[in-house]
């Protein structure tokens, strides 16, 4: 079945001022708009840019079924209590067969559905490594720039460590479910270093007291110089919101931290660097894809060279690849 | 062809054939397929009447006494419902089963702003004691037994229903009330949910604790296959989250020092009657005996009578099209001819109009009429469990043993069936089962007469019941009265008495019984509920 | 390439109607068929449903109703889509309806009616036909 496309053009146009204003209708098809690859979308987020950088971007990650959306779904209480406004990005699978989507995490988020100071944004990975949707890291934009002063993530639950994820949070919580060693990999794997709190969800299940005790040991090994962040071990559980007010205390801890030891501002300064060598990447490669296509296209145009890939394609592949990246280098030269 | 699976050469001859539970069936059946299959008179089947009562709970079957006919009754008004309750005792039933409306099951009043549009809609509204009263007027209460489908709010209303018959001079022992209160099996698919799981099992361990021994002729809980079964489970998977559901509720009632043998003789089940004949009743014949090996060996109960898996086998609602409604009429015949062959003790049927609306009385009558006429006119009185020894059905009958022993081995592995529902493992299979089920009815794999695959149809002119926004009112304007008639003191007195024992460990039904005497409303009991206990929050079903 | 644009479907269970097995079906025969599916999950009042619509940003609310009571609720509904200006939301409605029904649920402003018996390839090609 062909696809049809909606049309979703935002209508009435999106002002800057409505965004900023936390206007959520503005807000949420700004998002859309960017999830569909709207050049317009992408002018405004220039223009918010410098209205953001406010918020506090936490990460949820963990494998599948730990209970990230459970464990969000609490801690969206908690921060309210403590009268925060908060955002929530979640990021579901696609289907790799039909590229559609059931978004399900929140299913366990809806009972916020309603609080004027809950945003929840439900979006499908559509392919994209590392289990985060490439409109995610604008989303949080948008939802800094509307004002939602704590901003949490939660990717698509992933059975190795997922670091991508580190680029675009300012905190990140490591679930782990009691018995299942899941947090140990991921300790080994490298995350580590690059996760600022180990939860461990579950604690009604039998092992939780053992799985803490292991990941503290992991934890404390880890080489202390002095004014670092000890990442603490937080049991959970998130069905029953049973210490996730801790979660939460300790989340806002690690933003004191940071903010004391400077932490904070070269996270951002390094987290916007990376961003922009990504969005120069993408950029790039949206636009010479096409022109890669033509000129692989063009090689392949001639018998002799055809003949040429079919009797050795990496020695042909090399070939056409020198010379288009000597064509980049120097646009006078010709490509043929 | 039907709900099987049949796979046909060019020529349209039936190759094989697989049943919905996964037994692939053969042409012919003979004295090899019992010996290859292990079949042994004594252990898998026994005298009717005896252990493992594969064959039937009582060794006369229907000759020393038909079965319990309960059609699902109540809508609008408990004035309405009433009338109805006797325009059916009129017409030969002996049972009643009372249909709530959602408001009710939901525990909100008819004037929370949530009931709006379904006051009286599905069922009777029910605030206080006083619709009670009035919805159980004149009927003798300890004569004609009453099923309570009601879960959430389930021992709420059983609490009810004793202050009913205290009230009408009843004693507490002559009445009996089968309230449904299966809350797992609502986190399944029935969807009337309220309290965290832990919290909804501890009031059905509650209510049962309290039955067991203050109300010795009802049976606090009525287990369901029937709806995990309408929501896409298989004949056996109905079966095994039946059986594993009814295990949570005894080890919660056990763990709380009673033993199993002193209160599982009161537990009933309702079951599902559609599909496959044969499939049905070999799931029926395979679920006496393992229910009854189950406590035995697990429970240690060896009083014959508390091995009886007793209920309503009752005809299935989806199989029902709105396509060709009167078709439904004869479906209705043949799912009641496989309720008698299974050895349904209780019986009921969805009527003909079952797509469009609930019940009007012509089509309520006729399916009570159809259950009578199964058992006066066509000889399924005559002899017991007449199938038995079919060397067909009695291979049948092993093999769906084995399967509804699978699927509870799977629900152990899950670590039982709380955790399983919790975590929606159970609710994901029955979901992708549905559809699965669905894409096929479409394709025209699984035949429905009347329905035409690619052919959507506009259904028939059909007569509906008809929906009067005026119930409501009414149903609010009681409740005003009672609120301005009531001692507001002793209501809030039994409240606060609920909310201590809600909070603590002493068993709500004796303040419940106390507040539904001072006419304290359920949406005021189920709101202390509400404050002590939470709300589940359903998990993610793909 | 793959197409950035997928139409977002809500399928939602307002009101304290429990039958969730048509509303589940329908959001995996959607998935199917390359929609981005949220599933609003049972007894929702309609603000919920209206704000996750529009955090969401669904091209389509998908009510689910069963009880009998689609003629109060997507009244009310329908305002609610006016008054709050989701003018390029398209409702649609599924469950039991009766066929007279039908046209009082499409003259409220339902865009389309998807009664019980109707086939996965209608819903499918009824929702893509809403945005031709
Ligand atoms: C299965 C069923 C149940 C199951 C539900 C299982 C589950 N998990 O959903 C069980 C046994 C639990 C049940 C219980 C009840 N039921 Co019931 N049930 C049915 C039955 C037989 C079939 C419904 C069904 O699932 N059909 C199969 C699905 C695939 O079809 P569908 O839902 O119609 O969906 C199709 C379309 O409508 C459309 N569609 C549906 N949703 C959506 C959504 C979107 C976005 C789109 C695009 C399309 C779409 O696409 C689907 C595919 O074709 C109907 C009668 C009937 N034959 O329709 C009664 C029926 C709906 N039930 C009814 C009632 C009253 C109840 C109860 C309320 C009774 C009571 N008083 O307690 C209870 C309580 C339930 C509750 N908590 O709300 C009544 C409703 C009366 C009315 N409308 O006037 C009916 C009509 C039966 C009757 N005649 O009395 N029920
Ligand atoms: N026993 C127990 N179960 C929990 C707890 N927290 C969550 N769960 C259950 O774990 C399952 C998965 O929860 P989700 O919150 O969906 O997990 P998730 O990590 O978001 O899963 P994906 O998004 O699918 O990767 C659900 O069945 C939850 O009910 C807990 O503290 N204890
Ligand atoms: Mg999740």
């Amino acid at each position: 079945m062909p696809e049809k496309v909606p049309d979703i053009q935002p209508d009435p146009p999106v002002e800057i001022r409505q965004i900023l204003d936390g206007d959520v209708m503005a807000g949420a098809r700004l998002i859309r708009c960017i999830e569909a690859g709207d050049p317009a979308a992408a002018q405004m987020l220039g223009k918010l840019y410098s209205h953001a950088g406010n918020a506090f971007v936490i990460g949820i990650t963990g494998p599948p079924g730990a209970g990230k959306s459970t464990l969000i779904n609490s801690l969206i209480t908690m921060f309210r209590k403590k009268q925060f406004t908060v955002g929530v990005v979640a990021v579901d699978p696609s289907s790799r067969k039909t590229g559609g989507a059931v978004l399900g995490d929140r299913v366990r988020m809806q009972a916020h559905a309603g609080d004027k100071g809950v945003f929840i944004r439900s979006m499908a990975a559509r392919g994209a490594a590392g289990g985060l949707a490439r409109a995610a890291k604008d989303t949080c934009l948008v939802l800094d720039a509307m004002g939602y002063e704590i901003i949490i993530v939660e990717p698509v639950g992933s059975g190795q460590a997922d670091l991508e994820i580190t680029t675009l949070v300012h905190s990140l919580g490591l679930v782990a479910i009691p018995g299942t060693g899941d947090g140990i990999q991921a300790v080994k794997a490298g995350l580590l270093e690059a996760a600022d709190l180990f939860i461990v969800n579950k604690t009604d299940l039998p092992g939780a007291a053992s799985e803490m005790m292991t990941l503290e040991h992991l934890v404390q090994q880890r080489s202390l110089e002095p004014d670092t962040w000890q990442p603490p071990v937080v049991g959970t559980c998130a069905r029953t919101g049973e210490g996730v007010d801790r979660l939460a205390d300790l989340f806002l801890d690690h933003r004191q931290f940071m903010k004391d030891h400077q932490v904070l501002e070269k996270i951002q300064t390094a987290q916007a660097g990376e961003y922009f060598n990504t969005l120069v990447r993408q950029m790039v490669m949206d636009r010479i894809d096409p022109w890669i296509d033509r000129q692989v296209a063009a090689f392949l145009d001639t018998a002799a060279q055809k003949a040429a890939v079919a009797a050795d394609p990496y020695q042909a592949a090399r070939k056409l690849a020198d010379r288009l990246t000597r064509f980049l280098a120097e646009p006078d030269s010709e490509v043929f | 062809m039907g709900v099987a699976r049949y796979i046909k050469d060019e020529k349209g001859a039936i190759t094989e054939v697989v049943y919905q539970s996964g037994m692939k069936i053969k042409p012919g059946y003979g004295p090899q397929d019992l010996a290859d299959a292990g079949f042994s008179y004594e252990t898998d089947l026994g005298e009717p009447g005896e252990f493992p009562f594969t064959r039937s709970l009582h060794p006369q079957g229907y000759r020393s006494r038909a079965w319990t006919t309960r059609q699902y009754t109540g809508f609008g008004t408990p004035e309405q419902t009433n009338e109805r309750f006797k325009l059916m005792i009129a017409n030969g039933q002996n049972g009643l089963n009372v249909a709530f409306d959602l408001p009710t099951q939901m525990g909100y009043d008819s004037d929370h702003p949530l009931a709006e549009g379904e006051v009286g809609r599905v069922g009777m509204a029910v605030d206080s004691l006083k619709d009670f009263l009035t919805a159980f007027d004149g009927i003798p209460l300890d004569r004609i037994g009453s099923g309570l489908t009601i879960n959430a709010v389930a021992s709420i209303m059983m609490a009810m229903y004793q202050a009913l018959g205290e009230t009408k001079g009843f004693d507490r022992t002559k009445i009996s009330c089968t309230p449904q209160n299966d809350i797992l099996k609502e986190m399944i698919g029935r969807g009337a949910w309220i309290f965290p799981v832990e919290h909804g099992v501890r009031l059905v361990g509650d209510s049962i604790a309290y039955a067991v021994k203050e109300l010795p002729r009802s049976n606090p809980v009525s287990i369901c296959g029937y709806h995990i079964r309408e929501s896409g489970a298989t004949p056996a998977q109905e079966i095994a989250y039946a059986f594993e559901i009814a295990r949570a509720y005894i080890d919660t009632v056990a763990q709380r020092g009673i033993d199993p043998s002193d209160f599982v003789g009161r537990f009933s089940f309702n079951f599902n009657v559609y599909g496959n004949l044969w499939e049905q009743v070999a799931k029926f014949r395979a679920a006496r005996k393992i229910w009854a090996q189950m406590l035995k060996e697990d429970y240690g109960v060896t009083d014959k009578k508390k091995l009886f898996l007793r209920g309503l086998f009752g005809g299935g609602g989806s199989g029902l099209t709105k396509e060709q409604p009167e078709n439904n009429i004869m479906r209705g015949a043949f799912y009641a001819l496989g309720a008698a062959l299974s050895g349904a003790q209780t019986t009921a049927l969805c009527s003909f109009d079952e797509a469009y609306t609930i019940p009007t009385p012509r089509s309520a009558l006729l399916s009570l009429k159809t259950l009578e006429l199964l058992m006066d006119e066509v000889g399924l009185r005559d002899t017991v469990d007449p199938l038995a020894g079919s060397y067909f059905i009695e291979t049948l009958t092993l093999e769906m043993a084995d399967k509804i022993k699978e699927e509870m081995a799977w629900v152990k592995e899950m670590g039982g069936i709380v955790s399983g529902i919790s975590d929606g493992m159970i609710q994901k299979k029955v979901s992708q089962q549905a559809y699965e089920f669905e894409k096929g009815l479409q394709s025209g794999e699984y035949k429905k007469v009347g329905k035409t695959p690619g052919k959507e149809d506009e259904g028939a002119d059909v007569e509906l019941h008809q929906y009067n926004a005026a119930w409501a009112k009414s149903s609010k304007d009681s409740l005003a009265a009672v609120k301005r008639t009531r001692h507001e003191k002793a209501v809030a007195d039994t409240l606060r008495a609920l909310e201590k024992a809600a909070k603590g460990k002493d068993n709500v039904m004796p303040p419940l019984v106390e507040c539904c005497k001072a006419f304290a409303t359920v949406g005021e009991m189920a709101d202390v509920f509400r404050q002590v206990f939470g709300e589940w929050q359903e998990p993610i079903f793909y | 390439m793959e197409t950035l644009n997928k139409i977002r479907v809500l399928v939602a269970k307002p009101g304290l109607d429990g039958h969730d097995k048509g509303a589940k079906i329908v959001a995996l025969a959607l998935r199917d068929a390359g929609m981005e599916v949220i599933y609003s999950g049972l007894h929702q009042t309609l603000d919920q449903i209206m704000s996750t619509a529009v955090q969401e940003s669904v091209d389509v609310i998908g009510l689910s109703i069963m009880s009998g009571a689609h003629l109060p609720i997507c009244e009310k509904l329908t305002a609610m889509i006016k008054e709050q200006g989701l003018d390029n939301v398209h409702l649609v409605v599924g469950g039991v309806i009766p066929n007279q029904d039908v046209q009082v649920l499409r003259k409220m402003g339902v865009a389309a009616v998807f009664p019980g018996g109707t086939s996965f390839d209608t819903i499918v090609s009824g929702i893509n036909g809403l945005f031709q």
